[in-house]
């Protein structure tokens, strides 16, 4: 493939709606407006029932599917036995059908292609697309080394790629998940207690007295069993305590909420470690037992009283300190949240640090109602080969970043633009169930990284703006129509959950366990592919597991009783942590060994400057990353983000409810689109806020193109944690454009 | 027999999927639904109360839309659960111009449509569909004839309100608050 190109392709002249479309999953009822309950209370019960996990989100909640006879996907729902899901799904599960029935789905593979000189796609079969893939595989292997072709990936699809790619010899491989999202409080919480937080998090919440909510929003994201656990603990009374500068859904169940100054958390927590040392609220016994570093840390706060903790974040001292009491009060069941997407300001593994240390003063962590130990099964090896050892991979692309645990997608992409002190060259790239273009911020250094690749190739269930970019484009079918690996749900017991293909798969998609397996059989490596179906995979990891497929199509999930020792610590007992210290490590030597700070310390961040405003983005809960925003049902629930801003804003630049503005962020950056302007008392003056996941540039996807601003792209300036390379997001400047800028340009 | 939906707006987080499992449940078509969240927000920041609620057809006792339908098609069953008989619907809008909900929309079919309470599941000991659903589980239904049902306890437990009550129709859907 030419190296010129690499033009985002906006408009294709062939290919993506070549083919006819399918019938709405919708229609079959709305043909006949005389069918009655009776005659379709007939049909319903001729539905199939298929064992299922969920994808729209990463949580992967267990369901049944339900199709008919047509064999059309008509509705999902929770399975009652997970204890992943507890037989809820949220609305994006329950909308998963939308994403199986979108007309504006992949269909057939895509080449990249000119035409009159103009770059487009042109249809392709599989035999040519996967032959064109294989062959570059080949190439890059044969010219670099397999070291050179990197994958970005994310769920079910992504291990499928990963089983390829480490068995083609690259371990290059990363994902937004870790340096986009939830990296620094792993690095933080491994450092304090030795063991990730890990999805999903082991918080108690159903049983929790006090949940302190550090920009958290659980609510607006809906982390399945964590939504319906606070609903519990309201329930049960507990004490909500939000920290959180907009006030968000979680802050409105909250008694406590404090309207923090943005990017001045640390200082809060220091001030409350403080109240909780001098008020003598910490947990004696626990300290002595369990940890090392209190003195380090009591002389530490000595100073960071709530007065000095009120100038910089804005909450008044009483608000600290009754806080600070509400969760002694509550001790140990209580939980200072890890939080999720926790990529702020580049100081985040300090940050993390701080909720560790503060769990571990209320003594928390491994307690009834603060954390508890999870448990995990583990799924046995399908046997295959031995992968081959690269020369390089992710570790050490991030070497500078020592605590990464992870690979980090940026330093990867920048692995792509050669220059002298570029140690690993990467000339390939195939990106699967990731969108990265909205997932990693600082778009000019991806595009830079992306135009000086040879060869890119992305697998999705839908033209997502990445596939603009690609040389190739598989269409993967949904999670409805494939089978999958086996879901193994650390939780406070262990289960498992099967996804069995409910349908067929629509147009010409294909599961992601066969375009592997077809790229690895044509790269010589088919002894790792000792397979003709991914269900033999399966079926035989199940029966070792003391199951089997036959049984799991029935019950979807199987729960298996706990091996590794109680829910929490026991009294009495000693408990060897998983740290140099085998403690809890409230000062960290590894930190400071590192150079780094080894308790957690207050740094100012910038403010924005006049005329602008900070740029604070969110979930909402009907949609997952920027995956969603074109799924039918999901799309007719919010179709697309709005602009929050505080009334006082609005009168001083005259905005209304509903106006379109744009936004220009501190380095000129300006939005694609337009965005809508909701006025709102729930954001403050300084700051503005939208939902994240729109902004869609890619016109093939009907519904979500154009709408919305993409908040990404506004997001330039990057603060990167030195610790372990996460992606500090939350420091950029917007102003509002009530005028087009664009109305001269053409897009 | 006196079916009543209850919703606790202090545990509502306002996700919709309520909105989404009664489309798919109830086959209708996107782009239209029964049922939808409402959000009010009142106060100056930092003092601000936020109220979200899932909001759908009423089932009045005292039905506007039952007593203004020229054909029937609107009516009462048992359990008080009001209903709409497509075939019998002219599609006149008449009831939906009388319900002071807003909880009618014209299918593209041609009849009005509207909550059911998801009759066809409660025939089969089913909950309805959205409360089926609720990750907060903010949304309770059953008897308020029988003391002794969730529904009537917690009325009888909590403060609470309904939508409207000025308009004399004698709604079944109560809000916790």
């Amino acid at each position: 493939m030419a190296t010129s190109r690499r033009k985002f392709i906006k408009i294709s002249a062939l290919g993506f709606g070549g083919l006819a479309t399918a019938s709405s999953a919708f229609q079959l009822f709305g043909s006949n407006s005389y069918l009655d309950a009776a005659f379709k209370q007939n049909i319903s019960n001729k539905f199939k029932k298929s064992a299922t996990y969920c994808e729209v989100c990463f949580w992967k909640c267990a369901a049944w599917a339900f199709s008919n006879e047509e064999g059309k996907i008509k509705k999902i729902i929770g399975n009652n036995e997970d204890p992943h899901c507890y037989g809820r799904l949220c609305p994006r599960g329950t909308g998963g059908v939308g994403m199986y029935s979108d007309e504006d789905r992949l269909k057939t593979p895509l080449i990249r292609t000119t035409i009159n000189g103009e770059e487009t796609f042109r249809e392709a079969s599989w035999e040519e697309a996967l032959d064109l893939i294989a062959s570059k595989f080949k190439h890059i292997k044969d010219t670099y080394g397999a070291e050179s072709f990197a994958l970005l990936k994310h769920g079910s699809p992504g291990s499928h790629l990963e089983h390829l790619f480490k068995a083609y010899g690259s371990d290059t491989i990363a994902e937004p998940a870790y340096a986009q999202c939830r990296g620094p409080r792993e690095a933080g919480f491994s450092l304090t207690f030795g063991s990730w937080v890990g999805s999903p998090e082991p918080t108690d919440i159903r049983d929790t007295k006090c949940l302190v909510l550090i920009g958290s929003h659980i609510g607006e994201n809906m982390h399945n069993t964590q939504v319906q656990e606070m609903s519990d603990a309201i329930d049960n009374n507990a004490t909500i305590i939000t920290v959180d500068p907009r006030f968000s859904t979680a802050a409105s169940k909250s008694q406590h909420w404090l309207a923090i100054k943005p990017a001045t958390d640390i200082a809060l927590m220091l001030a409350w470690m403080h109240v909780i040392i001098e008020e003598d609220l910490y947990d004696k016994e626990y300290i002595k037992k369990y940890t090392s570093g209190f003195n380090e840390l009591k002389d530490h706060v000595l100073n960071f009283t709530p007065e000095w903790a009120y100038g910089i974040t804005t909450i008044k001292p009483e608000e600290i300190r009754k806080t600070a009491r509400a969760m002694a009060h509550a001790a140990p069941a209580v939980i200072i949240h890890p939080g999720r997407h926790v990529t702020w300001y580049g100081d985040d593994t300090q940050r993390a640090r701080a909720m560790a240390i503060l769990n571990t003063l209320l003594g928390s962590w491994g307690r009834r109602g603060g954390f508890y130990f999870k448990e995990k099964i583990s799924v046995p090896k399908f046997p295959h080969p031995e992968y081959p050892h690269p020369k390089w991979g992710w570790k050490d692309i991030g070497e500078k970043f020592p605590l990464a645990q992870m690979g980090i997608t940026t330093e990867v992409m920048k692995c792509a633009i050669p220059s002298e002190n570029n140690k690993y060259p990467v000339k390939a790239l195939m990106v699967a169930g990731t969108n990265i273009t909205k997932s990693i911020p600082n778009k000019k250094l991806l595009e830079e990284a992306i135009d000086n690749l040879e060869f890119m190739v992305v697998m999705d269930t839908m033209p997502m703006d990445v596939t603009g970019y690609a040389d190739v484009v598989l269409p993967e079918c949904t999670y409805l129509e494939r089978y999958d690996g086996i879901r193994s749900s650390p939780n406070r017991e262990p289960s498992i959950a099967v996804r069995i293909p409910a349908v067929k798969p629509k147009y010409d998609s294909k599961p992601g366990w066969w375009v592997a397996k077809q790229i690895g059989e044509r790269l010589g490596l088919s002894s790792y592919f000792n397979y003709n179906d991914f269900e033999e995979v399966i079926k035989w990891q199940l029966t070792k597991m003391g199951t089997s497929l036959d049984e799991m199509k029935k019950i979807g999930v199987k729960n298996f009783p706990r091996k590794s020792g109680p829910l929490y610590l026991v009294e009495g007992k000693k408990h060897e942590f998983n740290t140099q210290s085998g403690k809890i490590e409230l000062y960290s030597k590894e930190l400071r060994d590192l150079g780094f700070d080894p308790l957690p310390v207050f740094t100012k961040h910038p403010e924005p400057p006049q005329g602008f405003y900070r740029l604070n983005y969110g979930r909402s809960p009907m949609h997952t990353f920027s995956r969603t925003a074109n799924n039918p049902n999901l799309n007719d629930l919010k179709s697309e983000n709005n602009l929050w801003v505080n009334p006082k804003v609005a009168r001083i630049i005259g905005l209304k409810t509903g106006q379109s503005v744009w936004l220009r962020n501190q380095d000129k950056i300006t939005s694609t689109f337009s965005i809508k302007v909701r006025v709102t008392e729930r954001i403050r003056w300084d700051s503005v806020y939208m939902v994240h996941g729109f902004g869609h540039d890619n016109k093939k996807l009907t519904r979500a193109f154009g709408k919305g601003i993409n908040d990404t792209q506004m997001i330039s300036n990057v603060a990167v944690d030195p610790i372990m390379g996460g992606t500090g997001m939350r420091g950029n400047f917007v102003e509002i454009l009530t005028e087009d800028p664009h109305k001269n340009i053409k897009i | 027999m006196r079916y009543a939906m209850v919703i606790d707006t202090l545990k509502c987080v306002g996700c919709s999927d309520c909105v989404v499992a009664c489309q798919t449940e109830n086959d209708v078509p996107i782009g239209y639904c029964r049922d939808w969240i409402t959000e009010t927000v009142s106060g100056t920041y930092p003092n601000i109360v936020l109220e979200l609620k899932s909001e759908r057809c009423n089932h009045c006792d005292n039905a506007p839309c039952v007593r203004c339908c020229p054909t029937g098609a609107s009516h009462i069953v048992d359990g008080g659960i009001v209903l709409v008989t497509h075939n019998e619907c002219i599609g006149c809008g008449a009831c939906i111009e009388s319900c002071p909900y807003d909880a009618r929309y014209q299918h593209p079919e041609g009849y009005v449509d509207k909550c059911t309470f998801c009759h066809h599941r409660l025939e089969k000991g089913q909950l309805p569909a959205c409360v089926s659903v609720c990750p907060t589980k903010c949304m309770y239904f059953g008897d308020l004839d029988n003391p002794n049902s969730e529904v009537s306890k917690l009325l009888k437990n909590r403060k609470w309100k309904t939508l409207a009550p000025e308009a004399g129709t004698k709604p079944n859907v109560y809000y916790l608050i």
